[in-house]
């Protein structure tokens, strides 16, 4: 057996206009896990379509256990042993997750034909030994994304993977779930496999994998130890700079005034009673596990989705959101969590995005468009938030996912929203980009902007909200206060669920501070807290 | 880390199985047509009579047989607006081969619908190889087959009166002593054949998969730019078939004929439950929507409404169907 499971040999790749990869060397040993970090644009995706026979290298070569490696297309490298997991998920909705872990090697009776049946029993028995509770007939539609994830496993390691390269694999997981992928790739990596981890969540990291390998515009920087190594090393080699680590919120104070105050909100969905009071100037995080409710809030809020009853007042008066547009009137702007599909026009350039919103009221002469009007506007907005891009006429799918972000962003600053809510502002942006959003934030803040801030990823809520709601099951469990506020806490309240301890649950949802403060202690849900505290 | 696990699960869908609610546009359209074939047996005693019906189905053979091939392209997340003028253009090539070059008429019929295949792979070619989007592609080629159909009978019938046999493909009676069109015989030997192709078979699975998600069907190392060919030149034998049921119906190529056809094929194929965004659909549902427009149109005549208000009505019970079936995606 030769020393690398994998070697990637000075290989360069180059676009036009762009050298995508220069010179780029990795090796992956056996039985480990090796992390691959850098920043948005680094190379990584480059490297794994290299990998997978998508593209060809221009210079360079790799070696599969000593022997050199050139695949054709995804097929042969599959079938080679190199299984790739892609961000965005290559899962057909309108399949089974049997038929989706199978696709294009259906078993079959008589060539043409499908055996269904077989390949429903070869799909239960990988999932079975692999351990995933997912039922082969569902279709992947109806899934959570979680369980996702687990049919993109599952289909990876049906191919006898020798190599399994997951990229992010982690972005949309909540911590439990997170837990479980990592089972999983302890459970595979064996001495004939390894496994590449690419990844934004330096926590996980430290957690998963053996050795970093760090790369910066398409270059190799360098591969560490992850056990000898902190992840403010790994950070500043990452972004070629330092970044000052462990920041808390900035500007936290109890005597802010109430602007926003939600009462009773209940939607037929999810949402059961849920009041909370937002300040002037204030950054209110929400938490919760995936599937909880955040998002709901936000959008029943602004008027999204239907509301079943509550009461929304704004600086003391009450108002009816019926539609996004009403609440856009009342200057409370909600910054989607899927900004590719429900934020951006990414065919249009980076003013026509910026104006979209105050079209009608700011940039509009009789009914035509001012168009020297938006791109000044434009202009100076790109230049006050700091949006890299070559001009304002550029088209938006170009720009880098944080960029895009601060795009969304303006577009809404634009409007001169007093409310903004920002569902996972920093979902898919690199290190350095989400340190330039948090600051962000705070200057909005500062500025006198209310923010609700909802975040899978509780460090960043935690470094960032000046008070914390945990949300579980469409209800409220917990509203903390910033010294209050600490990971084990929010874990207690996210999964803190109502058959477990219905007492306890309606207590705090009625009276939530007051509850954590006294004697909540007595009634904790035991097994829970305790698993989740010990991470 | 189990109970933080479930605590993930969405709540179980209230009332109706998984499996229910997939079928349910399905079973809509189904409901649909009872009510309304209900209707107009109430509304008129003839409706309701072994004439009336074969005669409903009869009239179905030619768009339900373009339906059909519909269905697959449609399921891939593309569109077929050739299979109109397509089929008046087989009908003609039909006319060609077995009136005007002599060929026996099996051999004749054969040809015809290799013809529509023809149509169909260029079709493909354009859009898979080209990447011209399907609704361009098939325009042009709508455009292209109506004025090849006009140019090749110089503007006129071609007429099937020296084969007697050809006109038995549709109107003879293949069961000895029940009155029963061949034609219908046709269509329900191609429902039987394209509902085993699109659920059985390998070509089906990837009909699903390209619809449901083309990259990522790609990346799982399927040929997707084939089987897009093999998907669009199968749409083009049925269209080829309908060319030749059609013409045998009449009696006679007419080349003019023709458009109009893909509309109607399409809104068989929408109100039968296809979704036009791709991934979902079924040949049960195809049949039931052009069943649907059948019995409206038969049923609309029986009751002496003029045909005008028959494509007002056909106009509304699209947008009922879709309107009905976005109503089930909210709620699913």
């Amino acid at each position: 057996m030769t020393d690398y499971l994998l070697e990637v040999e000075g290989v360069s790749k180059g676009f036009p206009g762009v050298q995508a990869l220069d010179d780029m060397h990795l090796n992956l040993r056996h039985h480990e896990v090796l992390a691959l970090v850098g920043e948005n644009g680094a190379g990584k995706s480059t490297l794994m379509k290299l990998l997978t026979g998508i593209y060809e290298p221009d210079a360079g070569r790799f070696r599969l256990n000593g022997s050199p490696l050139a695949v054709s297309g995804p097929k042969e490298a599959l079938e080679t042993g190199i299984s790739v997991i892609h961000q965005e998920f290559n899962l057909m909705p309108h399949l089974t997750v049997a038929q989706n872990i199978f696709i294009g090697r259906e078993p079959r009776s008589g060539g043409f034909l499908l055996s269904e049946r077989a390949l429903n029993q070869r799909a239960t028995a990988l999932v079975e030994r692999l351990g995933l509770p997912l039922k082969v007939t569902q279709l992947v539609g109806n899934l959570t994304v979680a369980k996702q994830q687990m049919v993109e496993i599952a289909k990876a390691l049906s191919y006898d993977a020798k190599v399994l390269i997951m990229d992010e694999p982690t972005a949309a997981l909540n911590d439990a779930e997170v837990q479980t992928l990592h089972d999983l790739i302890r459970r595979f990596t064996r001495p004939d496999t390894g496994v590449i981890y690419i990844s934004h969540r330096m926590d996980e990291l430290k957690q998963i994998s053996d050795r970093v390998t760090v790369i910066r515009d398409g270059q190799y920087v360098e591969t560490l130890d992850t056990a000898t190594t902190t992840m403010k090393e790994v950070i500043s080699l990452m972004v070629g700079r330092t970044i000052t680590g462990e920041a808390e919120p900035e500007g936290v104070r109890d005597d802010r005034e109430v602007i926003l105050s939600v009462e009773g909100l209940s939607t037929k969905e999810l949402l059961t009673d849920v009041s909370f009071d937002l300040h002037h100037g204030e950054i209110l995080g929400f938490a919760g596990l995936m599937g909880a409710g955040r998002t709901e809030v936000a959008r029943a809020l602004v008027g999204a989705d239907k509301v079943d009853s509550g009461v929304v007042r704004l600086r003391g008066k009450e108002v009816k959101l019926r539609h996004p547009a009403d609440a856009a009137k009342h200057r409370i702007g909600y910054l989607s969590e899927d900004r590719k599909q429900l934020g951006l026009l990414l065919q249009q350039d980076v003013s026509a995005n910026i104006a979209l919103t105050s079209l009608s009221e700011r940039f509009t002469r009789l009914g035509f468009v001012d168009i020297k009007a938006v791109r000044a506007k434009a202009q100076e907005t790109v230049r006050a938030l700091g949006i890299k891009t070559p001009s304002v006429r550029q088209t938006t799918k170009f720009l880098s996912g944080g960029n895009q972000q601060k795009v969304v962003i303006a577009k809404w600053l634009v409007k001169n929203c007093d409310i903004l809510i920002f569902d996972e502002p920093t979902r898919g942006i690199d290190v350095g980009a989400k340190e330039e959003i948090y600051a962000l934030l705070n200057d909005l803040a500062q500025q006198g902007k209310s923010i609700i801030m909802i975040s899978s990823e509780l460090p960043e809520v935690l470094r960032m909200a000046h008070r914390i709601l945990v949300m579980t099951e469409g209800r409220v469990s917990g509203i903390l206060s910033q010294s209050e506020a600490t990971q084990e806490n929010v874990m207690h309240y996210a999964t803190l669920r109502p058959d477990e301890s219905v007492e306890d649950a309606v207590e705090l949802g009625l009276l939530p501070e007051a509850a954590l403060a006294g004697g909540s202690s007595e009634s904790s849900p035991g097994s829970s807290e305790g698993e989740v505290g010990q991470r | 880390m189990t109970t933080a696990n479930v605590s993930v699960e969405p709540a179980p869908a209230r009332g109706l199985s998984s499996a229910v609610r997939d079928r349910l546009q399905q079973l809509l359209a189904f409901a649909s047509l009872i009510v309304i074939a209900g209707f107009f047996s109430i509304a008129s005693s003839s409706f309701f009579s072994y004439s009336n019906i074969t005669s409903i189905l009869f009239s179905t053979v030619v768009i339900g047989t373009l339906a059909l091939g519909t269905t697959f392209v449609i399921i891939t997340g593309g569109i077929d607006l050739s299979i109109g003028t397509g089929m008046a253009l087989c009908a003609v090539m039909s006319g060609v081969f077995i009136v005007n070059l002599d060929l026996p008429v099996g051999l004749g019929v054969l040809a015809a619908i290799l013809f529509g295949g023809l149509i169909g792979l260029v079709n493909g070619f354009n859009v898979a190889i080209m990447k011209i989007p399907p609704f361009i592609a098939t325009l042009a080629m709508m455009l292209v087959a109506q004025g090849l159909a006009l140019v090749i009978s110089h503007s006129a019938p071609i007429y099937f009166t020296d084969d007697p046999s050809y006109v038995k493909i549709s109107t003879g009676n293949l069961i000895p002593g029940v009155d029963f069109p061949n034609a219908v015989l046709v269509l329900l030997v191609a429902v039987v054949v394209s509902a085993i192709l699109l659920s059985k078979t390998i070509l089906g699975r990837y009909t699903y998969s390209i619809g449901s998600n083309e990259e990522a069907t790609a990346l799982s190392g399927i040929n997707v730019r084939t089987w897009k060919i093999v998907i669009y030149t199968l749409a083009g034998l049925f269209i080829g078939l309908a060319g030749v049921m059609i013409s045998a119906r009449l009696g006679s190529a007419q080349p003019a004929t023709g458009m109009g056809y893909e509309l109607q094929a399409i809104a068989a194929v929408v109100i039968g439950g296809t979704s036009l965004a791709g991934g979902k659909g079924s040949i049960v549902g195809t049949l039931i929507g052009a069943l649907i427009i059948s019995v409206l149109n038969n049923g609309l005549q029986i009751m002496s409404i003029p045909q005008e208000w028959q494509n007002v009505i056909l106009g509304i019970v699209i947008l009922v169907a879709v309107y009905a079936d976005m109503i089930r995606k909210k709620e699913a």
